[in-house]
């Protein structure tokens, strides 16, 4: 006898407006706070600056004009060149270098987040679903990982790789996996009894899809609030990578960089040099950490001693 | 108490052997590691001689048996610039490092739990308002800027500081004439004011946070209260009650930001050129010289390991419902 399908009931309708009315708590929380709008315009605005560069920026960032070394914020320089933020040692334009700055932070910090994010959520998955050696393995190794200062790593694995936007992205997103692993474990373990888990299982669903379908979904809330916050150590650790000189490229215009490079004039009192880019990351970093702090606030106050 | 000492030390022996492989796996990441150690003008002959006396043409688990055995004697091979063995390098410019990170670390504690506690006595009002909001930007705020801003301000503007420079301590210690370590105390800390808070700042913010936090937790409970409706002196219940148990995860935490103290460490030591291990391994990074970046990075391991191990010990002195 053959089984017809069921047709599922239509239950779009409930799901979005729920979706909508969240969306609107969320919004309202927001404001309440004040600061977290602050952040998330300045974040908007970073993103512009990211992903517009190029067609925003006055001047190539690698644009050299040795008649123009070192000038001061505010200076008119020829062909109609304006430098807003002065120029550094080699007469390049500071502000186009710090709006294609603001890309390398992002790009490092947000495909860092994905990496480590992908790479520690599997694991804590496994772990937390599995038990047994697999749990113990897993564990351990990131015990191990973090009974180490990760920057001393990853000092020496861009130093035998060589820099590059890849290496960075990559070193900096497997030093963040352990985060992710130890609370997706965490909540795999309670969820994994919980009944509608149990009744994918008895309904034969495979364990792929009970882990990635059943289970994956209810846990993204408190992963949201950790990548926040990862993001902006992240590019404070991008930023000190860039600094020591193993970042990308040289020829790639990073704040990190920018503040290496604000050395050589220290003592000469070029103080723009360094501000603008310092600034830059301290605006950044503050406003992923402001957002951070009110989403934890906002999905689940019992987070708070966690991050 | 032996039993936990000596599992934390196998503990510490296994991350140690996980650091060896890590280092050792890196090595072989990029491809051929003779490439490394030969200039960029050597001839196919030079790089096979070098390949042979490194013995990087053997197979892979006995040249890691020979790496670790190396290791084991302390041998991380020849600087490559410094023509002279990798590890006195580092040795070297340990005990200024180490002033740093002790210093810094000195003051994450002795700045962040006043000011914790002085917050969660006063929540909401203003006073907590600033503490939390200095906090926030802390934890934002990348050290080696913080140290290029001090050395702007404080240095070239007002000239009330060193912006570099360094007068050991720990050295003279170390070598037996502990009156000169001792004469030389005052102005190894004048040198140490300005790098210290620069790497000490993203700790203090956190910490103090964290004692906020802590302290507001334990103040509601109903021993504070009981200490209180005892009669006993405010200043009495804040300090020997609440802040004995407040600051228990501040302990634990402490622990674990060695990690970004130790980070910051390297990187601020380059802006006051502090002659530690930071400085040589940016340096040893420029030259790329591995056998001192490898050295540098074990050596620090080392350094993190035992200084994790000594706040365990003490967490579990302070905190009596750790039984050892």
């Amino acid at each position: 006898m053959a089984i017809e399908a069921i047709p599922a009931t239509p239950v779009q309708a409930r799901p979005l407006s729920h979706r909508r009315r969240e969306l609107r708590r969320a919004m309202r929380s927001m404001l309440q706070a004040k600061w977290p709008v602050v952040a998330l315009l300045v974040l908007l605005l970073v993103a512009f600056a990211a992903i517009f560069g190029p067609w925003i920026s006055p001047l190539d960032p690698n644009r050299q004009d040795i008649m123009m070394r070192l000038a001061d914020p505010l200076t008119e320089g020829r062909r109609n060149a304006f430098f807003l933020l002065g120029t550094d040692g080699l007469g390049r334009d500071v502000l186009s270098r710090l709006l294609y700055g603001a890309r390398i932070s992002l790009l490092v910090g947000i495909c860092a987040i994905l990496v480590g994010g992908t790479i520690g959520v599997i694991a804590g998955l496994l772990a937390g679903y599995f038990g047994g050696w697999i749990d113990d393995v897993i564990m351990r190794l990131g015990d191990i990982q973090l009974a180490f200062p990760f920057i001393l790593l990853a000092i020496m694995f861009l130093v035998i790789l060589g820099p590059g936007v890849m290496n960075i992205i990559i070193v900096l997103g497997v030093g963040q996996w352990v985060t992710y692993a130890r609370i997706v474990r965490a909540q795999t373990l309670s969820l994994r009894e919980k009944e509608y888990v149990e009744a994918a299982r008895a309904l034969g669903d495979s364990t792929f899809l009970i882990i990635f379908r059943t289970i994956l979904p209810n846990i993204i809330a408190p992963l949201t609030v950790i990548a926040s916050f990862n993001v902006a150590s992240v590019i404070l650790s991008e930023a000190s990578l860039s600094f020591l000189g193993l970042g990308v490229p040289p020829n790639v215009p990073t704040w990190g960089a920018m503040l290496a490079d604000s050395r050589d004039q220290l003592m000469a009192n070029k103080w723009w040099l360094a501000f603008f880019p310092g600034i830059a990351i301290v605006l950044t970093v503050l406003s992923f950490n402001i957002l951070g702090d009110w989403l934890r606030d906002f999905l689940d106050p019992r987070l708070k001693t966690m991050a | 108490m032996w039993t936990f000492i000596i599992r934390r030390l196998l503990q510490s022996a296994i991350v140690i052997i996980g650091v060896t492989l890590i280092t050792f796996t890196a090595l072989q990441m990029s491809g051929d590691p003779t490439y490394l150690y030969v200039s960029e003008r050597a001839t196919d002959e030079e790089i096979q001689r070098t390949r042979e006396a490194l013995g990087f043409d053997k197979p892979l688990p006995e040249q890691y048996l020979t790496f670790l055995g190396n290791l084991a004697q302390g041998d991380f091979g020849n600087s490559l610039s410094y023509k002279r063995p990798a590890l006195d390098a580092v040795l070297e410019a340990l005990p200024a490092t180490l002033e740093l990170t002790l210093f810094a670390m000195f003051l994450a504690i002795v700045v962040a739990i006043p000011l914790g506690v002085v917050a969660s006595l006063n929540r909401g009002s203003a006073v907590d308002g600033s503490i939390m909001t200095v906090g926030m930007l802390g934890q934002s705020i990348p050290s080696f800027w913080l140290g290029i801003m001090m050395i702007m301000f404080f240095g070239l503007q007002m000239r009330i500081l060193p912006i570099s420079g360094h007068v050991p301590f720990i050295m003279p210690l170390l070598s037996g004439d502990w009156a000169q370590a001792f004469r030389n105390l005052p102005q190894a800390l004048y040198y140490l004011i300005m790098p210290g808070f620069a790497v000490a700042f993203y700790s203090i913010s956190r910490n103090a946070r964290l004692v906020r936090s802590s302290m507001l937790e334990v103040l509601g409970q109903d021993f504070v209260r009981t200490a209180r409706a005892k009669g006993i002196s405010e200043r009495a219940v804040v300090i020997r009650h609440a802040l004995r148990n407040a600051w228990l995860p501040v302990v634990t935490m402490i622990g674990l930001e060695f990690g970004f103290l130790i980070g910051g460490v390297v990187v601020v030591e380059m802006v006051f050129s502090w002659p530690g291990i930071g400085r040589l391994v940016f340096n040893a990074i420029n030259q790329r010289d591995i056998p001192v970046v490898q050295a540098a990075v074990v050596i620090l391991a080392l350094v993190f390991i035992a200084l994790n191990l000594i706040v365990d010990l003490v967490y579990a002195k302070i905190d009596p419902r750790v039984k050892l």
